[in-house]
């Protein structure tokens, strides 16, 4: 390492860390606290590059990648914004949303996760440490000793038992309060009934006491319950930090000042300023200003629409050349993106509550404990004439082994394998139950704008221009920053193009942009202010002299995309491609993906009508989709995905979100659901098979201890090592 | 079997002693993200000195 970093103390934070403490104390404004995410970074490289590279700019004190979550932490400080560090990341080649630290309720969530982990830690000592105990009672201790190493185990698991018992036991408490049986009732009711008859055993020097099994019990389900708490709070947190990626801030413009203020406190009346490449915050009607906006989130059309004054614009377009001052007409919940949320919520209400298949087995298999147990305590009862001893001893018995150990694990090791590894693939589970659901997919809906294109345009006709029109070209375009020039300057310089000597180049917002070359007018922009005849696709035109030139662009395909129709094909199931778009970008784009089915020019009720119509067939229909058009049918399919550039409204309704650009995951997740659901149904089965073979044997009165501990740990790691085989 | 009446205490005695230590690695945030201190090994960084202590450490 350089010298540079090096520091006379051994310990500078040692020296440092008092003085830095009374500093902040003293000073009102302490370092800020900044949250990015950032869905690449997966490597000892990526932490190194991101870390070092923070920590040389200025005002930042330190920065950590969580790469767990994939989520950069940063202290700086105040002045310094989060959009700087996204900025500065996207320079280093990684992608990064900003994440609002005041929404993410960290803290929260990480302290329920570790008192879950404590407790099984905890169990996890107090079992092995009996179970010490326990293989000297095996292996033939008796008399005092026996009694004695009974007595130390139950000095162990007591407390464990209370302390660590203590989910279980609230949650069968709230259940029995509100007059429902789930799985925690009996699964309490076995903890407890085998601790105190156990501690009623030792106390008379019995031969067998179940504090292992006790314990044991409370690890695997507290393991269980671990991996399923994580998977939901990963899920939660990405829910939070998709609400969290827009913030919602707007220009107001008060007396020619303009002024930063939340777009929940605008108010009809209300002037705000749209700078260019800015969203409109607001439904309202343009008072000065002109420019071109891009509605593709709202309705999916590719093509820029010419605003001027009195245009009306709704919340959710894009700004993109020139300044636009907008009188707000409706703001916050009366705006149009409000009411495509009401329509979102509406149509979530109806649909169905999905039951899982975790949930169909616990309820079906809950009752049977108590009463397998019941009754063998009243045949035993009757058999021995009365041994209320030998009749509770094999209640107990059989108690424990029906516990559902395997059957916590089951669902939760599998969902978490597979969750785990769809994050690493770039795909999020949002919804619990959507890799269930998943799972049953057997028709794919696709949005075009932003899903299978990147919404982006590429151009398409560069080399059938003469050399002459292409340098002009690259000199106007390379003077904008609308995005068909952008592309057109890029793909210019690609070709290696050198930009025309040009003069008084000049921006007109909302037409193009205009200068002198070799004392002749040249303009590029909207073909009416140029001169020449529209053609019917994305285009911008240049006119030298009297000539006209049409540049064509074409929307990019994102990358992924033609495999992942591949893919989804390959595995049977029906691909459909539903756009807001024109018919002739739509039919193109279908042919070129090879998708049979598609539908042009749809509104947001036509997208959902379509989901309804395949759903009253009997299909199951996986929607993905990033528009605002889109939303009222993501939350009516069965499941849905939108990528993590879609507008919060998509990402909200959506049950999964693509992480990375890439769409390839998509098929991925479908196959890997499939595997998971399988894995699931083994789990079960073998659980089940576990028990069929060992309560008769427990009903017969032949368990000890050692049999209960052995077929309750063999059948938990069985498990478990059955949702690792997934691939 | 005199000999029980220390390796009992020893055992417990041990017992707690990797409870204790789970504990405080626990509230020393060290299962936070294990993904990243797998990965944090290749780093070459603070191979001649350790990281000065921060924030993020001594929560």
């Amino acid at each position: 390492m350089s010298d540079v970093f090096a520091r006379p103390s051994a310990c500078p934070a040692c020296d440092a860390a008092p003085a830095a403490e009374a500093l902040a104390a003293r000073a009102p404004q302490r370092d800020a606290r900044l949250l990015v995410s950032v869905p690449g970074a997966h490597c000892a490289a990526c932490i190194s590059t991101i870390e070092r590279d923070l920590a040389r700019m200025e005002g930042v004190t330190s920065a950590r990648l969580n790469l767990t979550l994939k989520r950069l932490s940063v202290a700086a400080r105040a002045g310094i914004e989060a959009t700087d560090i996204v900025a500065r990341l996207e320079r280093l080649g990684y992608e990064a949303h900003e994440l609002d630290a005041g929404t993410l309720s960290l803290t929260e969530t990480e302290k329920q996760g570790r008192a879950l982990l404590m407790r099984v830690g905890i169990s996890g000592f107090a079992m092995m440490n009996i179970m010490l105990l326990s293989v000297a009672v095996w292996s033939g201790a008796d008399g005092p000793t026996r009694d004695m190493f009974h007595l130390i185990s139950a000095l162990i698991a007591i407390p464990t038992v209370a302390f660590t018992g203590q989910p279980f036991f609230r949650n069968a408490w709230r259940a029995a309060r509100a007059g429902r049986m789930d799985m925690d009732a009996p699964i309490s009711f076995a903890i407890l009934l085998t601790l105190f008859i156990s501690i009623y055993e030792t106390l008379l020097s019995g031969e067998h006491a179940y504090f292992e099994a006790v314990v044991m019990l409370i690890f695997f389900l507290l393991v269980g319950r671990y991996l399923d708490f994580r998977a939901r709070a990963v899920a939660r947190s990405a829910a939070q930090e998709l609400a969290a990626l827009e913030v919602p801030r707007a220009t107001q413009l008060v007396d020619g000042a303009e002024r930063a203020v939340n777009v929940a406190d605008l108010r009809a009346g209300d002037s705000v300023l749209v700078r260019p490449g800015g969203r409109v915050p607001v439904d309202g009607v343009v008072t000065e200003g002109q420019s071109e906006i891009d509605r593709s989130l709202l309705t999916g059309e590719t093509l820029p629409v010419f605003a001027g004054a009195g245009a009306l614009v709704s919340a959710g377009e894009v700004n993109l050349t020139g300044p636009l001052q907008v009188r707000v007409t409706a703001a916050g919940k009366d705006s149009s993106l409000h009411r495509m949320a009401d329509l979102v919520a509406h149509a979530e209400s109806a649909r169905m509550r999905y039951t899982t298949i975790a949930q169909r087995a616990a309820s079906a298999y809950a009752p049977t404990i108590p009463i397998l147990s019941l009754g063998a305590f009243f045949v035993w009862l009757w058999l021995s004439g009365g041994d209320l001893r030998l009749a509770m001893n094999i209640a107990v018995a059989s108690l424990i082994i029906t516990c559902p150990c395997a059957l916590g694990l089951a669902v939760p090791a599998v969902v978490t394998a597979a969750s785990g590894k769809l994050f690493r693939k770039g795909l999020l589970i949002k919804d619990g139950t959507a890799l269930e659901r998943l799972a049953e997919v057997d028709t794919v809906i696709f949005d075009k704008t932003g899903t299978l294109t990147m919404g982006t345009p590429a151009p398409t006709n560069l080399d059938a221009q003469p050399p002459q029109a292409q340098r002009v070209a690259l000199g106007l375009a390379e003077s904008s920053g609308h995005p068909l020039a952008l592309a057109l300057a890029k793909g210019l310089r690609d070709l290696g193009v050198e930009p025309a000597a040009l003069e008084t180049v000049h921006e007109v917002p909302g037409y193009g942009v205009e200068a002198i070359w070799n004392g002749a007018r040249v303009r590029l922009g909207r073909a009416e202010w140029v001169g020449a005849t529209p053609e019917g696709v994305t285009a911008a035109y240049l006119s030298i002299g009297g000539q006209t030139h049409g540049f064509t662009f074409a929307d990019q395909l994102r990358p992924g995309a033609a495999e992942v129709v591949r893919g989804l094909q390959a595995q049977r199931k029906a691909v459909w491609l539903i756009s807001g778009d024109v018919e002739q970008v739509v039919r193109d784009l279908a042919a070129r993906l090879g998708i049979a089915n598609w539908q042009a020019g749809a509104l947001p009720q036509d997208k959902a009508a379509k989901v309804a119509e395949l759903h009253e067939t009997g299909a199951r229909v996986l929607m993905v989709g990033d528009g605002l058009n889109d939303t009222v049918a993501l939350s009516a399919a069965h499941v849905s995905i939108s990528p993590a550039s879609a507008l919060d409204a998509a990402r909200a309704a959506s049950d999964m979100v693509l992480l990375g650009r890439d769409l390839a995951p998509v098929a991925d997740a479908v196959r890997l659901s499939k595997t998971a659901m399988k894995r699931i149904r083994e789990n079960l089965w073998q659980s089940a098979i576990y028990n069929v073979i060992f309560v008769p044997i427990a009903l017969m009165g032949f368990a000890t201890p050692l049999w209960a501990a052995a077929v309750m740990s063999i059948s938990s790691i069985s498990v478990t090592l059955n949702a690792l085989r997934l691939k | 079997m005199e000999v029980l009446a220390v390796l009992i205490p020893v055992s417990l005695g041990l017992g707690l002693m990797g409870l204790v230590a789970f504990v405080w690695s626990l509230k020393k945030g060290q299962y936070d993200d294990p993904e990243g201190d797998s990965q944090r090994i290749l780093d070459t960084r603070y191979d001649d000195k350790p990281k000065p202590v921060d924030e993020d450490q001594r929560r």
